[in-house]
C-alpha cells in the first residue's frame, strides 16, 4: 500500500501531498523535507527506487515535476512507478498537456483526480476512461447544478 | 495566467498568481497574512457570506495550508459547505476537510452527520464523495458511526460499480484503523465472490480489501484462492485487445494481475487440484511471455510486463515447491542482471536474494556469481551495489565463501560509507560461518579491522576473541598474526584492542621466537598506549599484568610502566585504579596467587554469534520474505551482555571473620515465591525472545545476583550485581527490543527518601536516548545503612514512538533487587558455638519464628541452594536433628555488623 504521494519540483517546491496514512503535521513536515533532499540529489542514470526508513520510495521526474510514492518493503516496484504515470497521463488528459502551473492554479483538481484514482493507498479504478468518466461528471454537475440555482436566487426564491 | 478549469474562482487565481510573483519568503508571508486577516474578517463580519465566496475563501485557505501555513480557523465554514446543495462546494468542503481536520476534531460529530447524509443520497457522486472522505480520515470514531453501512454498500446488488470500488476501499481503511470495529463476519462469503464481478475496477479494489481481510482471518476466506486463480488465468490467457481500458501499454490488467498474485502469497501452496495445475500454468505463462518479443518498444510496456513477471516470481519462490519453475525463474533473473534499464538489475539482484534461499534454486543463482561481483565492481549506483552485496552475502556457501568473502574484502576498500558497517558484519559472520580452517577466519577478520577500521563494530572484535579463546588449535596462529599486524607503524585501534587480548592470554605461544620475545611483546603494544582511548588502554593495562604471570622475567618492565606517574595519578580514575591495584597484585603475591588470579580466560559459553543479531538490528525489515511454511532455522537475537574487552581477573576475598550482635531471623517466605519459579533466568544469555506480554523476576533475585529481571515486548531489564559487606553495586542493562528509540529516558529512585535512613542509593546519570535495538546500562551504587525491609523503586520514564505515529509516555516502575539478605555473609561456625549463640539470643525481639508451608521441594540440596542464595552459610552436622538446616551469617550495615542463625526444621508432614 502507498503510505503517501508527493509531487514536487525540481527546485524543491512542494506541489501536492496526499497522505493516506495519518501524521502528526511535524512528522509530515520532516519526512517531506527529507524526501525533497534525497530525490533532489540522485542523478538521471540511478534507479528509481530508494530505500527510506522501513518503507520505500518510488520516483519519477516528469519534465520539472518529481513524482514520488512512499510504498511498503513488499509492494512492487515496478507497477508503482506505472501508477505515477498513469496519473500523469490522467492529469495529461485532463488539463490537456499538462505543466506545473496547471497542478498549481488547479490543485484541487489535481487532488479530485486522484481520489478517483487511489482510495486508501491503493489503486481503486486503473481504467483510464472510468477515472476521467468520474472526474467529468463532477464536474457536469456543478454546471448543471448551478445554473437554475442561480436563477431561483435572481428570484428571490431561496 | 493559465486557464482555470471548470467553474474557476478567480479569486483564488489571482491570490495564486500574487503568491507566485512574491519575490522572497518574507514578501510571501507578508502576503499570506494581509490575505488571511482579510478571510478572517469576511468570516466574522456581518454580512452573511453566500455559498460561492464561502467556497473561495475555504479554498484560499487550503492553498495556504499547502504551502505549509499553520491554519487555525475556517474549519467550521468548511462543514457548512458540506451540507451545500452544490457539488462544487461540497466537493471543497470535502477536500478541505481529508486534508485538514485531523481525527480528534471537535467538528468530527457534524462531519460525521453531513456523511451520513451524504451517504443516503440517491445521488452516486454524492455518496462517492463521502465514501472518499471516509477513506481519507479513517478514523475510529468514524469506523463505530459508519462501519455497519459500508458493507452492505459493498455487497448490496442495487449499488452502482463506482460505489462498490469506493466502499471496498473506504471498508479497507476503516479496518486498518479500528480492526476490532468493523464486523464482517456476515459478508465474507458475498465480498470473496466480488472477484469474480465483471467489473475489473470492481475486482482492482475488492482484491486489495480482500487481502486485508485474509491477512486477519486467512481460514475464512480461504475460498478466495480458488476465485483468484481462476481469475488470474483468465487475465493472464487474455489477448490485450480483449480487456480494452484494463490493458496498459499491451499489458492485460497488470495492476489486477499482481494483487491477484500477492493475495496468493497469503496461503500455502494449495491442495486443490484445480488450483494445482491451474496456478503453475499461469505462473508458466507469465514466464513465457516475457520471452516473447515486446510488443512495443516504451518503456511503460515493459515495466508494467514486468511488474507481473517479478510479482509471479515472488509468488514462486513463496510456494517454494516447484523446482522447474524457480530454476525457470533464477534463469530470467540472471538476464536482468545486465539488462541496460537499472531498474530492472536492482530488481533482479533484489529477487534473486529469496531465489538463493531455497533449496532448489541455490545452485541456479550460484551460476551468477561472476556477474554479481561484476556489479559489485562497475555499478554505479549505491543502492544497486548494496543490492549486489545482499545477494552475495544470501548466496554464499561453503564452496564458495572464500572466493566471496575475499570479492568483499576488496570492495571494502572503496565501498560507499553508507554500507561499511554492514559489510564488514556481514563478512564477520559468513568468515565464521564457512571458516573450515579457523586460520582463515582470524587471518579475515584482521584485514577486515585493517581496511576497515572504523567499521568493525565491538561485537566484530569481541567475537574473533570469544573463538580463539575457544579453539585452543588457532590461538598460537593468533598470536602470531596479531603481533604482526600490530607491527604497522598506524594500526586502528580495534587491531590494538585485539592483539592486546590475545597477546595478554597467549603471548607465551609465540615467546619461543626470539623476534617475538615477551620483552618486544610488551614494548610493541606499550608503543600503542599512547594513542589510545581509556577503554583500550585499560585493557592494555590488564594485559600487562597478564604478561606478569605469563613472563616472570619481564615483571620489572611491567612495574616500572605501572609505576610511573602518568599511570598512578592518572586522571582517570579507572585506569588510575587498574595501574595501582596491578602494581600492588605484582608486588605482593606470591606466584602461586598470580597464577591463580591471572589465569588463562576459561571458554566462553558456546552460543549464536551476536553479530547476526547486531546485522538484523542494522536493517531491521530487510525485504520481507513472503511468509513461508517452512520451519527455518530461527536465529534468534541473542543479548549479550558479557563484555570482554575487560579481562576479568579472579578475586579472592578475605572471609570477614566477626560475629554476633543483634540476631533477625529472615523470613524465609519472602524467598518461597521465587523457589516455585522454575529457575530458568539464572543466565543472562537465556534466549528470552518469546514472552511477549511483561514478565517480573524480582522474586528469583533474593536468591540470585545475576539475571533477567524485567521484560516486556519493549525493554529488558537485565541485572548484574554484587555485594560485599555493606556495599553493593547494581547494574541494570536496559535493552531496548524494539527498532525504533526511546527518548528523553529518565530515571528516578522513587522511594529513596523514605528509603534514606536505612540504605543509601546512587543511580549514576544515564543518556536520554536508547537507540532500537540497543542497551545501554544504568549504574546503582548502594550501601546499607541498617536494617531495611522495603526495596528502592526504579522509576523509568521514556518516550517512545515506534513505527506508529504517535509519541507515548512510557512509565515503568521496576523494583530493583536490592533487599536485606543481599549484605548477608555466611559464617562458619561449629555446634557448640551455634548452640551458644542460640541460646545467648533469648530475647523476645531478638527472636522470630514463623511456620510456613512449603512451596517447593524439600529436598536437602534444593534447601541448600536457597538458603546458600539467601547468603548464610549452610553449617552441616551442626543440628541433633539430621533433617534440619541451620545457617549462619553476618548482615553488615555500615553502622554495625549484625550476627543472624537461622534454624529451618523441616517437616516431611503435609498439612
Amino acid at each position: 500500500m502507498i503510505h503517501f504521494m508527493l509531487l514536487f519540483s525540481r527546485q524543491g517546491k512542494l506541489r501536492l501531498q496526499k497522505w493516506f496514512v495519518a501524521h502528526p503535521e511535524k512528522t509530515k513536515k520532516k519526512f517531506i523535507r527529507e524526501l525533497i533532499t534525497s530525490v533532489v540529489a540522485r542523478k538521471p542514470k540511478m534507479c528509481n527506487f530508494i530505500e527510506w526508513k522501513d518503507m520505500k520510495v518510488i520516483y519519477k521526474r516528469y519534465a520539472s515535476l518529481y513524482f514520488c510514492c512512499c510504498v511498503e518493503k513488499n509492494d512492487n516496484e515496478l507497477m508503482i512507478l506505472e501508477l505515477i504515470h498513469r496519473y500523469v497521463e490522467l492529469l495529461d488528459k485532463y488539463f490537456g498537456n499538462v505543466c506545473e502551473l496547471d497542478i498549481i492554479f488547479n490543485f484541487e483538481k489535481a487532488y479530485y483526480i486522484l481520489d478517483e484514482f487511489l482510495l486508501g493507498g491503493e489503486v481503486q479504478e486503473s481504467s483510464k476512461r472510468n477515472v476521467l468518466r468520474a472526474v467529468a461528471s463532477g464536474d457536469a454537475l456543478q454546471e448543471e447544478g448551478e445554473e437554475p440555482q442561480s436563477l431561483l436566487e435572481e428570484l428571490g426564491f431561496t | 495566467m493559465p486557464a482555470v478549469k471548470g467553474d474557476g474562482m478567480r479569486g483564488l487565481a489571482v491570490f495564486i498568481s500574487d503568491i507566485r510573483n512574491c519575490k522572497s519568503r518574507e514578501a510571501e508571508v507578508k502576503r499570506i497574512n494581509k490575505e488571511l486577516a482579510n478571510i478572517r474578517s469576511k468570516f466574522k463580519g456581518d454580512k452573511t457570506l453566500d455559498g460561492y465566496q464561502k467556497k473561495k475563501y475555504v479554498c484560499k485557505l487550503l492553498f495556504i495550508f499547502l504551502l505549509g501555513h499553520d491554519i487555525d480557523f475556517g474549519h467550521m465554514e468548511a462543514v457548512n459547505l458540506l451540507s451545500s446543495n452544490k457539488y462544487t462546494e461540497k466537493q471543497i468542503g470535502y477536500l478541505f476537510i481529508s486534508v485538514l481536520v485531523s481525527e480528534s476534531n471537535e467538528l468530527m460529530k457534524l462531519v460525521i452527520q453531513s456523511i451520513k447524509n451524504d451517504l443516503s443520497s440517491r445521488n452516486p457522486i454524492h455518496v462517492n464523495l463521502a465514501l472518499q472522505c471516509i477513506a481519507n480520515i479513517g478514523s475510529a470514531e468514524m469506523a463505530e458511526e459508519l462501519g455497519q453501512v459500508i458493507p452492505k454498500l459493498l455487497v448490496s446488488g442495487e449499488t452502482i460499480d463506482s460505489v462498490k470500488q469506493s466502499s471496498a476501499l473506504c471498508l479497507l481503511r476503516l479496518i486498518r484503523n479500528a480492526p476490532e470495529v468493523i464486523k464482517m463476519q456476515e459478508w465474507s462469503s458475498r465480498i470473496i465472490h466480488l472477484l469474480n464481478d465483471q467489473h475489473l475496477g470492481v475486482v482492482t479494489a475488492a482484491v486489495s480489501l480482500i487481502d486485508t481481510l485474509v491477512k486477519r482471518n486467512p481460514e475464512e476466506y480461504k475460498g478466495c484462492v480458488t476465485l483468484a486463480v481462476s481469475r488470474l488465468s483468465r487475465i493472464v490467457t487474455s489477448s490485450y485487445t480483449d480487456l480494452q481500458d484494463y490493458t496498459y501499454y499491451f499489458v492485460p490488467a497488470p495492476w489486477l494481475s499482481v494483487k491477484l498474485l500477492r493475495l496468493l502469497q497469503n496461503y500455502p501452496p494449495s491442495d486443490d487440484p484445480g488450483v494445482k495445475t491451474r496456478l503453475p500454468e499461469c505462473l508458466e505463462t507469465i514466464l513465457n511471455k516475457a520471452q516473447e518479443p515486446p510488443k512495443s518498444k516504451k518503456v511503460q510496456h515493459s515495466n508494467a510486463k514486468n511488474a507481473v513477471l517479478f510479482e509471479a516470481i515472488n509468488l514462486i519462490i513463496h510456494m517454494d515447491c516447484d523446482p522447474t519453475l524457480l530454476v525457470r525463474a533464477c534463469n530470467q533473473l540472471g538476464q536482468f542482471l545486465q539488462h541496460r534499464e537499472t531498474n530492472l538489475r536492482y530488481l533482479a539482484l533484489e529477487s534473486m536474494c529469496l531465489l538463493a534461499t531455497s533449496e532448489f534454486s541455490h545452485d541456479a543463482v550460484k551460476k551468477h556469481q561472476e556477474t554479481v561481483i561484476q556489479a559489485l565492481k562497475t555499478e554505479r549506483d549505491v543502492s544497486v551495489r548494496q543490492r549486489a552485496v545482499d545477494l552475495l552475502y544470501a548466496m554464499c556457501d561453503r564452496s564458495n565463501a572464500s572466493d566471496i568473502v575475499s570479492e568483499m574484502l576488496t570492495y571494502l576498500e572503496t565501498a560507499d560509507y553508507s554500507i561499511r558497517e554492514e559489510m564488514v558484519l556481514k563478512v564477520a559472520i559468513l568468515a565464521e560461518k564457512y571458516a573450515v580452517d579457523y586460520t582463515w577466519y582470524v587471518d579475515t577478520i584482521l584485514n577486515l579491522i585493517r581496511v576497515a577500521g572504523d567499521y568493525v563494530s565491538e561485537e566484530v572484535w569481541y567475537r574473533v576473541i570469544h573463538i580463539v579463546i575457544n579453539r585452543d588449535d588457532v590461538q598460537g596462529y593468533a598470536a602470531k598474526t596479531v603481533f604482526e599486524a600490530l607491527q604497522a607503524p598506524a594500526c586502528h585501534e580495534n587491531m590494538v584492542k585485539v592483539g592486546g587480548y590475545i597477546l595478554g592470554e597467549f603471548g607465551n605461544l609465540i615467546a619461543g621466537d626470539p623476534r617475538s620475545s615477551p620483552l618486544i611483546q610488551f614494548k610493541l603494544l606499550h608503543s600503542k598506549f599512547h594513542l589510545c582511548n581509556v577503554q583500550t588502554r585499560g585493557l592494555l593495562l590488564s594485559a600487562y599484568i597478564k604478561f606478569v604471570n605469563l613472563f616472570p622475567e619481564i615483571k620489572v618492565h611491567v612495574q616500572e610502566v605501572l609505576s610511573n606517574e602518568n599511570q598512578i595519578r592518572n586522571a582517570d580514575v579507572e585506569l588510575q585504579q587498574r595501574a595501582i591495584e596491578y602494581l600492588q597484585l605484582s608486588t605482593i603475591a606470591s606466584a602461586d596467587v598470580l597464577a591463580t588470579v591471572l589465569e588463562e580466560m576459561p571458554p566462553f559459553p558456546e552460543r549464536q554469534s551476536s553479530i547476526l543479531a547486531k546485522l538484523k538490528k542494522k536493517r531491521p525489515a530487510t525485504k520481507d520474505a513472503p511468509v513461508t511454511y517452512k520451519q527455518t532455522p530461527a536465529s534468534q537475537a541473542i543479548t549479550d551482555l558479557v563484555d570482554p574487552s575487560i579481562p576479568q581477573i579472579k578475586t579472592v576475598e578475605p572471609l570477614p571473620t566477626q560475629s554476633t550482635g543483634n540476631s533477625l531471623l529472615v523470613d524465609l517466605a519472602l524467598g518461597g515465591d521465587s523457589l516455585t519459579e522454575t529457575n530458568n533466568h539464572n543466565n543472562l544469555t537465556s534466549s528470552s525472545s518469546n514472552s511477549q506480554e511483561s514478565q517480573d523476576n524480582f522474586n528469583a533475585f533474593y536468591t540470585k545476583n545475576n539475571g533477567v529481571l524485567f521484560e516486556n515486548e519493549l525493554i529488558q531489564v537485565g541485572v548484574r550485581s554484587e555485594f560485599r559487606q555493606n556495599l553493593g553495586r547494581v547494574c541494570l542493562f536496559l535493552g531496548n527490543k524494539s527498532n525504533y528509540p526511546m527518548t528523553n529516558l529518565t530515571t528516578e529512585i522513587t522511594n529513596a527518601s523514605e528509603l534514606s535512613s536505612q540504605l543509601m542509593i546512587d543511580v549514576k546519570p544515564i543518556e536520554s536516548e536508547l537507540p532500537g535495538g540497543a542497551q545501554k546500562q544504568l549504574q546503582i551504587n548502594t550501601e546499607c545503612i541498617t536494617v531495611f525491609e522495603a526495596n528502592p523503586q526504579l522509576l523509568l520514564t521514556y518516550k517512545y514512538k515506534g513505527g506508529g505515529t504517535w509519541e507515548t509516555d512510557q512509565r515503568l516502575s521496576i523494583r530493583v533487587p536490592v533487599m536485606l539478605s543481599k549484605f548477608v555473609e555466611g559464617v562458619a561456625m561449629n555446634s557448640k558455638t551455634f548452640f551458644q549463640r542460640w541460646k545467648a539470643l533469648g530475647q523476645p525481639q531478638q527472636e522470630n519464628q514463623s511456620i510456613f508451608k512449603a512451596k517447593f521441594s524439600v529436598a536437602k540440596e534444593n534447601v541448600k541452594a536457597r538458603l546458600m542464595g539467601f547468603g548464610f552459610s549452610f553449617l552441616e552436622g551442626v543440628d541433633p536433628n539430621e533433617s534440619n538446616c541451620v545457617g549462619a551469617g553476618i548482615v553488615a550495615t555500615r553502622q554495625q555488623q549484625i550476627g543472624v542463625l537461622m534454624r529451618l526444621e523441616l517437616s516431611k508432614q503435609v498439612g
